[in-house]
């Protein structure tokens, strides 16, 4: 094995994801194709940002990543494991080693438990049977994302927390084990503006103190410059970007990158002055996407013949690989 | 109070009566609004925004503690008005809802249709056929098919419901639209388009919007003047431009400061600390805890102080 294999943590080979759509409880109607051809790599201790608006596959892929869902052809490979293949003892060790970050923190955690029973959980299920050593464990981390003074938190409730301090239990569950690799699904759509930025701010303190590699879902690219280093966006159960990314901020190449880039909002009076320019229709059913390149219905700068014939595959852009056709 | 105000609050207040006590969720709100205007009113989660748009159109529940105030609706004073009074000839006539996720609150057993064209049916008394005929020409306002109208719920995309309430609101032509969180739970794109159709709406209809959000990047795309909302209290009221451009009241420096910018190398800042339990708010000013600029008169309720126009209820501005 050379030594930029070895840096390869997770690494996803033409994944699809399918889910069969039945008539009449068993005739077979088509495929839904959530995720459709997804490849990339995540190195040890790298955040990505996956971009992509409800729809897109995002969810999808993340709960394959998590061993969720069964690939439906492709391949998750986290260090040797096959993902796909994993069962039983050797599935639960697997998830051990990935932490996830949910996007509603009430809905995640469970109303009956206090807080040392939600972070003690994970020590319990993996084998930690020291009461002692669980505590002392459960007061680190939750040091570790500031739920402090540690005492006054340990035997709250969930209702009892406000969505902040909600979600850096969640946050704290999701590392308590360690893990190499965290997955936050929109960890911070559900809260306010001010904590927000505050949430994401612990969460990349941690990812740089313990070399975490993290995947980062969301639908707000205002917030992804402040967190990862490369962005992958979807669209249609493809990735039709992938950049570093302040290159992407200052210079989308995909037309569906740069649609969602115009549609964004900074805080600027000017703004309801004008009527802002957007790609006509909505995303297409992933039962039956459009030939060709998924965006074409909607892309201003479509090529005939061309776009909606063939689909396109990830071409170099300078530091960017984007899937169109505008440039080959 | 000049000839082109159209909707003007002084003072109201709404507290709720719970077991522990009396919630001041709205304490002290007043702002101005003139026709063909859009004003927003941000605020954080649990500041109380939400039981403001409550107290305006007085869908009020039933464990009400206290509920003071004027409203004035084109000069009108609508809160001694009579329930049944203001049921016939204020809400839903002069003054809708859009309420908060009302995407899913369509009912999913009648066509969205027929659930748009309802409010001409009870308040104007025409007929079910006029008024889908009124139906059908919102729907083209609002950029939904016409063919739509026979659809149910679940056939529509979340894009398209939003339209369809805004449709419902728009109906019997009232003067002012209340929009709670309009856009919060929709992808962005889907939201562009929504602001596009708020906008257009705004000029073609000659219809004024109170934005409820706590989303500030996307408050701009229709704001004409800004209320500031904290703790129950309106803490700041300004011209877009200027709040926008630089905020007065500390909280909204902070609060600006706190958003992701796409196009600006800033670095977000995070306001500490949470905001007072609305049970029993301190008693001078309520952002003092958190307030970097806090000094000894804070302990003191601050005044609503005019700074070129802007109202701001900070004690950094009294001379």
């Amino acid at each position: 094995m050379t030594d930029k294999q070895r840096d390869v943590l997770l690494s996803i080979q033409d994944l699809h994801v399918w889910f069969e759509l039945r008539r009449f409880g068993f005739g077979h109607a088509g495929y839904v194709k959530a995720v459709d051809g997804v490849t990339f790599d995540l190195h040890f201790g790298e955040t990505i940002a996956i971009v992509g608006e409800s729809g897109c596959g995002k969810t999808s892929l993340m709960r394959t990543i998590l061993g969720l869902n069964k690939p439906t052809k492709g391949k998750v490979v986290f260090e040797d494991l096959d993902v796909g293949a994993l069962r039983g003892e050797a599935l639960r060790q697997y998830r051990a080693k990935i932490g996830y970050v949910q996007q509603d923190p009430f809905g995640a955690l469970a109303p009956f438990m206090n807080v040392q029973q939600i972070l003690e959980e994970p020590l319990r299920i993996n084998g930690v049977k020291d009461a002692q050593e669980r505590e002392r464990r459960v007061r680190k981390v939750m040091e570790e994302v500031k739920l402090t003074p540690v005492d006054d938190f340990l035997h709250k409730y969930p209702h009892m927390l406000s969505g902040g301090q909600q979600q850096r239990v969640v946050i704290a569950r999701a590392i308590i084990l360690e893990p190499q690799l965290v997955v936050a699904d929109e960890p911070v759509s559900m809260l306010d503006a001010s904590v927000r930025v505050e949430i994401l701010k612990l969460l990349r303190g941690l990812q740089e103190k313990y070399h975490m590699a993290v995947i980062y879902i969301t639908h707000d690219l205002s917030t992804v410059r402040y967190f990862s280093e490369r962005v992958f966006v979807m669209y249609a159960g493809n990735v039709v970007e992938k950049a570093p990314v302040n290159s992407i901020v200052h210079n989308p190449k995909h037309p569906y990158t740069a649609a969602l880039m115009d549609a964004t909002s900074d805080p600027d009076a000017n703004n309801a002055l004008t009527f802002r320019e957007l790609p006509p229709g909505e995303p297409p059913s992933l039962v039956n996407p459009p030939p060709g390149c998924r965006f074409h219905p909607r892309c201003p700068k479509r090529i005939e013949n061309l776009c909606e014939v063939e689909e396109p595959y990830d071409l170099p852009a300078d530091d960017h690989l984007v899937a169109c056709w505008l440039y080959k | 109070m000049s000839k082109d105000t159209l909707l003007r609050i002084e003072d109201l207040v709404l507290h709720f009566k719970t077991q522990k006590g009396s919630v001041r969720a709205v304490d002290g709100v007043f702002f101005e609004l003139a026709h063909k205007e859009a004003v927003v009113v941000l605020g954080e989660s649990g500041c109380g925004k939400s039981s403001l748009a409550k107290a305006i159109l007085r869908l009020l529940p039933r464990n009400i503690d206290k509920y003071t105030g004027k409203i004035y609706l084109e000069g009108d004073e609508i809160m001694g008005m009579e329930d049944e009074d203001y049921r016939q000839n204020v809400r839903w006539v002069r003054m809708s809802l859009v309420p908060q996720a009302a995407m899913n609150a369509l009912n999913p057993v009648l066509k969205v249709g027929d659930q748009v064209a309802e409010p001409m049916m009870i308040h104007h008394g025409v007929k079910k056929e006029e008024a889908l005929v009124q139906a059908a020409k919102m729907f083209q306002h609002v950029g939904v098919p016409v063919d739509f109208l026979d659809r149910y719920a679940f056939e529509l995309s979340g894009g398209m419901r939003q339209r369809v309430a805004i449709a419902m609101s728009l109906v019997t032509a009232p003067a002012l639209v209340i929009l709670d969180e309009p856009t919060s739970a929709l992808d962005v794109l889907t939201q562009a388009n929504i602001f596009n159709v708020l906008k257009r709406l705004k000029q073609e209809l000659e219809v004024s919007f109170v934005l409820i959000t706590h989303d500030i990047a996307t408050s701009s795309e229709l704001a004409d003047r800004v209320a500031v909302m904290y703790a129950g209290q309106i803490v700041e009221v300004s011209d877009a431009h200027r709040f926008f451009a630089e905020p007065l009241h500390p909280y909204s420096r902070m609060l600006m400061a706190s958003v992701p910018r796409l196009r600006a190398n800033t670095e977000p800042e995070f306001i500490t600390g949470q905001p007072p339990s609305l049970l029993d708010p301190p008693k001078g000013c309520r952002f003092a805890d958190r307030c970097p600029k806090r000094f000894a008169k804070c302990s003191e309720e601050p005044p609503v102080v005019n700074v070129d126009g802007i109202q701001v209820k900070c004690w950094l501005y009294t001379s």
